[in-house]
């Protein structure tokens, strides 16, 4: 990739060399402060977060089960008009994949209009038939999105990504924001930056709205975890502290007469929403995984019978996998009349054989991904890989090619970074959370920015190296 | 409460007091080790530690001889032993973070740092001096940990959970640096108080940090009957068996208070005070030393097992 060298999109520089408005105090503060001040603070950022035990789990490297994610010192900035735009577009698409989960699983009108085919349905292996017909209070399937974005241009967001599962990170988004404060006290003073520390109260004010019509008027929300060796715990206790709930893991409950309860020194407690941080197949031994060592038995059975809410619901993987995505603008239109906000990635859907044939002929410009894959792993990157990878990559999709779509490489714009050469422009995308309840949506102005820190790469996955940094939005 | 945050909270304690009383043995035997011939007894210090710890079945498993370096090993680093000291700061850590949320970010940065720190103690390459940082290394960070928990507690059932782990190990580990010094020790009349044990009840009150102590409170010349009377029935001294139990008692009460209600932990635990409250040491030594902390480890090992049953599982 760093060969060619395109005229990427950088969030802070003009093509003209200007700075664009909302990064001129900080453009301005960076030309003044010395390195070895930038870099002092980076490693006091890192203590820091080495301490407090800010870490994550890599899966398949033994060596290192605990590894800090890389902080980059210098904010992402966004100005109002370009976050309104933003969370104008993840309210609308978030609201169509609602919409979306609760027709696949009830009356499945989209299938009637033909807007999608029906394998996208029944031949996901997520899709859950135990769900069909299930009422899930207040109809809401998703009540945690994350939604991934980048951008390419001054002018639009394109949605990368939805994850309507278990979307992670936004530990990452809050703390990132508290080092920030305490390491540039300074730089606040010049920017009004609006909070995100509220996070925790709308997550909570969120949880509390969809709990069971049949609880008391202040539910029990508990946070359930795989443990501490799952990659993520660091983010589950943390969000248990923030809400002040209990971080429940499947041995702590137990199922009686249709009620969930969780086990506690003063005997049983009844628990009304789950806020899992535990994937489908690992709830209820009884009803999926007979050998999930994680989940309740029986907690299905409750989950049906009315008497608790997960959150998210069971099943909402048929609405983030990468092959529904390339349908997402028309399942917008259809469920809300509206156009997108919000612009997708042009998709190739290997299911389909001419597309399958571009795809393969054209295999070392595009990256293709696994319709089920995640968190970095499992694509390819064409204009990056050496020809073998790529024939070894050509050759599984041809296998299987109902499991891949493909996308053109994006231009993803560029923010500056503080990395080993100075002060450069990286690759970077955005995660900011969604919280739908039952009074209404909240999003915390900002999200996850990932950062891509090795020159020219276009990979921002933790998992694969990526870093993050704090993302601003300037109430101005 | 969830009961697995309280059972991790207790052991969690349990595990970073474990530690520390593995330190203080391996320092006091060293210190004993290091006497010239004539002055210690007839036995093996690095045996008489291993029976403290006790895993003298599983050692003898693992080693021919108990040595400097073989005893150094298996309590201080052995992976195979799973009450090492570095076992103890690995479980204790795993406890931490499955309960993150109920530790202050104090307590949890003691028990953090302290694990960041073990590792950078290479086993194999350790030297005497550096194995010595190391101990005090392992008795501080139970210090600042115990501390945090005092300083940035809120006082209620967590509190009290994490209080009683801490008691029931302490008082389990009292009981057995007694036992063993008497039982390898004073087998033979002749020998009891003689000018050679001298050594070794000084040694017992270091393994205890209490030498200062038990000049305060008595103002004698060491003496056994006067170092078990300040270790089982001395309530000024915090590391006694009557100590620990007034303070498992307050606690149990608390909770008892607290959740209103009581149980087989709180009756067992009264039972046990009971017995230490009313006991004389002569009365102690003349029905048996070890018989009494014989019982009184068994009478231990059952409150810590109701606590577990009541409120634990």
């Amino acid at each position: 990739m760093s060969s060619r060298t395109p005229s990427f999109f950088d969030e802070m520089r003009s093509p003209d060399g200007s700075i664009r408005p909302a990064y001129r105090q900080l453009a301005h503060w960076l030309d003044t402060v010395p390195k070895d001040v930038l870099d002092y603070r980076r490693k006091e950022a890192e203590f820091i977060f080495r301490r407090i035990g800010i870490t994550f789990a890599v899966y398949g490297d033994t060596a290192a089960t605990e590894r800090l994610i890389p902080f980059d010192i210098i904010p992402r900035i966004l100005n109002r008009g370009e976050w309104q735009k933003l969370s104008r577009g993840l309210e609308q698409r978030v609201k169509a994949l609602n919409a979306y989960l609760h027709d696949a699983y009830n009356k499945r009108e989209i299938l009637r209009a033909g807007i999608v085919p029906e394998e996208l349905i029944f031949g996901n292996p997520v899709f859950r038939p135990e769900m069909n017909g299930q009422r899930v209070p207040h109809d809401i399937y998703v009540m945690i999105a994350g939604i991934d974005v980048v951008r390419v241009d001054p002018d639009n967001f394109y949605v990368l990504e939805d994850n309507a599962r278990v979307p992670s990170g936004v530990s990452y988004m809050l703390e990132n924001r508290e080092i920030m404060l305490r390491l540039f006290p300074e730089l606040f003073i010049d920017h009004p930056v609006a909070p995100v520390d509220n996070y925790a109260d709308d997550l909570l004010a969120t949880l509390k709205s969809v709990a069971p019509t049949s609880s008391s008027s202040d539910p029990t929300v508990v946070i359930m975890t795989p443990g501490i060796f799952n990659s993520a715990y660091y983010e589950h206790s943390f969000l248990a502290d923030k809400l002040g709930c209990e971080l429940v893991e499947g041995r702590d409950m137990f199922v009686k007469g249709d009620m969930l309860y969780m086990r506690t020194t003063e005997g049983p407690k009844r628990i009304d929403v789950i806020y899992r941080r535990v994937d489908d197949d690992f709830i209820d031994p009884l009803a999926f995984r007979p050998d999930s060592m994680l989940g309740v038995p029986g907690l299905m059975s409750v989950y049906q019978a009315g008497n608790v809410t997960l959150a998210n619901a069971v099943g909402t993987g048929i609405a983030d996998d990468k092959a529904v995505y390339s349908y997402m603008p028309d399942i917008i239109k259809f469920y809300l009349g509206e156009e997108p906000i919000l612009k997708n990635v042009e998709t190739y859907r290997c299911r389909e054989p001419d597309q399958l044939k571009y795809v393969l002929d054209n295999i070392d410009k595009l990256v293709v991904k696994e319709v089920h894959g995640s968190g970095g792993y499992g694509m390819l990157i064409g204009p990056a890989a050496d020809k073998k990878t790529i024939e070894a990559f050509a050759a599984k999709v041809k296998a299987m090619p109902d499991g891949f779509i493909a996308q053109p490489t994006l231009a993803l714009s560029t923010c500056p970074t503080f990395v080993e050469e100075g002060i450069a422009p990286r690759h970077v995308d955005l995660r900011p959370f969604v919280l739908t309840g039952r009074d209404k949506v909240r999003i915390v102005p900002g999200g996850l920015t990932r950062v891509a820190l090795s020159k020219g790469s276009l990979v921002v996955n933790s998992s694969q190296g990526g870093g993050t940094k704090d993302t601003w939005v300037l109430d101005r | 409460m969830l009961s697995r945050t309280a059972s991790n909270l207790y052991w969690l304690s349990r595990y970073v007091e474990r530690a520390e009383c593995l330190a203080r043995i391996l320092d006091a035997t060293y210190r004993l080790s290091a006497l010239p011939q004539g002055y210690g007894s007839e036995t093996n210090e690095w045996d008489s530690a291993i029976a403290t710890a006790g895993c003298v079945i599983s050692f003898k498993e693992k080693y021919e001889e108990a040595n400097e370096r073989t005893v150094t090993e298996y309590l201080a680093f052995s992976l195979d032993n799973p009450s090492s000291i570095r076992n103890c700061l690995e479980i204790a850590r795993t406890n931490a973070r499955s309960v993150r949320t109920a530790l202050t970010g104090e307590m949890w940065d003691a028990i953090n740092s302290a694990w960041h720190e073990l590792h950078r103690y290479d086993p194999k390459r350790i030297t005497r001096e550096e194995f010595t940082r190391f101990l005090n290394f392992v008795m501080e960070t139970s210090v600042r940990f115990d501390g945090t928990s005092f300083r940035t507690m809120l006082r209620n059932d967590a509190y009290w959970f994490s209080r009683l782990g801490f008691l029931v190990e302490r008082a389990d580990a009292t009981a057995r640096i007694l036992d063993v010094k008497y039982h390898v020790l004073l087998p033979r009349e002749a020998q009891v108080g003689g000018p050679l044990d001298y050594f070794q009840w000084a040694s017992i009150l270091r393994s205890v940090s209490a030498r200062t102590s038990y000049h305060w409170v008595y103002r004698e010349s060491v003496k056994p009957w006067l170092v078990a009377d300040l270790l089982i029935l001395n309530r000024q001294m915090p590391r006694s068996l009557a100590s620990c139990y007034e303070n498992i008692n307050r606690y149990l009460d608390d909770l008892a208070q607290f959740y209103g209600r009581q149980g087989q932990a709180q009756r067992l635990a009264r039972a046990t005070t009971n017995k230490l409250e009313n006991g004389k040491i002569e009365d102690i030594f003349q029905s048996g030393l070890h018989e009494f902390i014989t019982q009184f480890l068994i009478d231990n090992n059952r409150v810590g097992n109701a606590i577990g049953d009541q409120y634990l599982i």
